[in-house]
């Protein structure tokens, strides 16, 4: 997740106004601060005034992929990645912004916002704009021109200490796009109480955030993310992606974040 | 068995079974296919228009639903006109004074493969908004697909024949139900008195 460098906030000019805890969000530009607490003796008038001079609103971002759009050619045109970043996760960024002037869930982070508007299973409608932005922003960086092939080092092992092997796991992957009715995504993900990796599906916006396990890798199985390339082979799709365009060096670093909440055992060091 | 039945059998009230999406899926395409015709478009006419201005108000507040509901399916879906029979599924509950205007014209819309037949609904026309369905021709632009399928393509005689079969239908059930209804009070009228056997001294059992 990339955090952009923020202004530090201006103190709120009324007497009794505090600040958000700031929390880095993707895309973040500016520090809202907004007085909780109105004594009676402000005037609405003054009240206004000093919000005025104090409230700065901040706004979810569309942060770019980390590649060029025309990187991924052959395996994801450049057409499709115009369509699929530019307009539809454009459109789900826009659309979470403007659920989200008034509301009382502003100042949340993103994954914080994904949790409290899935609302345990009973989501409300922020949870769709919510989740589809995180979730293409975690597929933008998994992946990379010049990707596939093999993992390296510790996580090959543990790839094949939880799939038996690394084909294992590709069949798995492969198998697991191909049978997912609907919309949805395929995950990569590293279960914190059975502490392995597993390859789960989800449909329409359900990310495994929501179930606190951690994601490692996703594949977008929307029709909209592969139709225009390859129309209706998903499997195609779902081959090249591993093989040529999953960027394994985001993934070690992924897993190398997940380690400090999930005890995998021993560290596995790469042997040069 | 019929396309129709295995595709309300398979769905399981809820917890379908495998052969639901492929069936429903079948059937929604077949229905789609059906509802489109080269050259279609413009408006509908007699009962169906009507109706469309008895339910909705007007035709272009029809459309404006039914395109809206196309447009806010989120994930892979159909939106549908459908009429709906109001009738309950229940073997003892009947409508006292059952009338047409109980009936209706409703839009829905209804996520993947699921159709408004497992309501007991009757369809009249599909609009598949799957991405597959547009991507190819419209890219992203759903509401243009939407709106081309509404101008160009849909079949409005398709819709009122569907219509017919649906209010035919509807009328035969009613009276099934009517009927049913009429049984049962015969039956409560005509049941023979009881044999009782009251605890008395007299053995003779009373009888009429």
């Amino acid at each position: 997740m990339r955090f952009q460098l923020l202004r530090s906030p201006s103190p709120s000019s009324s007497c009794c106004g505090y600040q958000i805890p700031f929390q880095p969000s993707n895309g973040v530009l500016l520090l809202r601060s907004s007085p909780m607490k109105i004594p009676k003796s402000h005037t609405k008038k003054k009240l206004s005034q000093s919000r005025r001079a104090s409230e700065v609103l901040a706004y979810y971002g569309l942060t770019t992929p980390p590649y060029k759009l025309d990187a991924l050619e052959p395996y994801m045109s450049k057409r499709t990645l115009e369509l699929h970043w530019g307009e539809h996760h454009r459109h789900y960024v826009d659309s979470l912004n403007k659920q989200l002037t008034n509301s009382p869930l502003y100042g949340y982070t993103m994954e914080e916002l994904i949790k409290v508007t899935y609302n345990n299973g009973n989501p409300i409608p922020e949870f769709n704009n919510a989740a589809q932005v995180w979730n293409h922003d975690f597929f933008w960086e998994s992946m990379q021109p010049d990707g596939g092939n093999l993992p390296c080092g510790g996580l090959l092992q543990q790839i094949e200490k939880d799939f038996g092997s690394f084909s294992n796991f590709r069949d798995e992957f492969v198998h697991s796009a191909m049978t997912l009715f609907g919309s949805g995504w395929v995950w990569l993900i590293l279960k914190t109480n059975e502490r392995r990796l597993s390859v789960v599906r989800t449909s329409n916006a359900i990310c495994p955030l929501v179930w606190g396990d951690i994601p490692i890798i996703c594949l977008d199985m929307w029709e909209h993310a592969y139709y225009l390339d390859y129309k209706d082979d998903k499997r195609t799709y779902a081959i090249n992606f591993i093989d040529h365009l999953v960027s394994w060096h985001a993934v070690t670093s992924r897993m190398m974040r997940a380690e400090a909440f999930v005890n995998l055992g021993e560290p596995k060091i790469p042997v040069a | 068995m019929e396309l129709e039945d295995m595709v309300v059998a398979a769905y399981n009230k809820g917890d379908p079974h495998p052969p639901f999406v492929h069936a429903a899926q079948i059937w929604n395409h077949d229905f789609f296919w059906q509802s489109m015709k080269p050259g279609g478009g413009g408006e509908p006419s007699g009962r169906l228009m009507e109706l469309i201005e008895r339910d909705f108000g007007s035709y272009e507040r029809m459309i404006k639903e039914l395109k809206h509901a196309a447009l806010t399916q989120f994930g892979s879906g159909w939106a549908w006109l459908a009429y709906k029979a109001n009738r309950l599924e229940v073997g003892n509950a009947v409508n006292p004074c059952p009338s047409e205007k109980d009936n209706k014209l409703v839009v829905a819309k209804t996520p993947n493969a699921v159709n408004p037949l497992l309501w007991d609904y009757s369809p009249l026309l599909a609009i598949d908004v799957w991405e597959h369905a547009y991507y190819l021709d419209y890219e992203n632009r759903r509401a243009d697909y939407v709106s081309t399928f509404l101008d160009k393509l849909v079949s409005w005689e398709v819709v009122s024949s569907r219509l017919e079969n649906a209010i035919n239908r509807a009328t035969e059930r009613a009276k099934v139900d009517e009927k049913r209804r009429q049984d049962d009070d015969v039956e409560a009228t005509s049941r023979k008195p009881v044999e009782m056997y009251l605890d008395s001294d007299n053995d003779d059992s009373e009888t009429e």
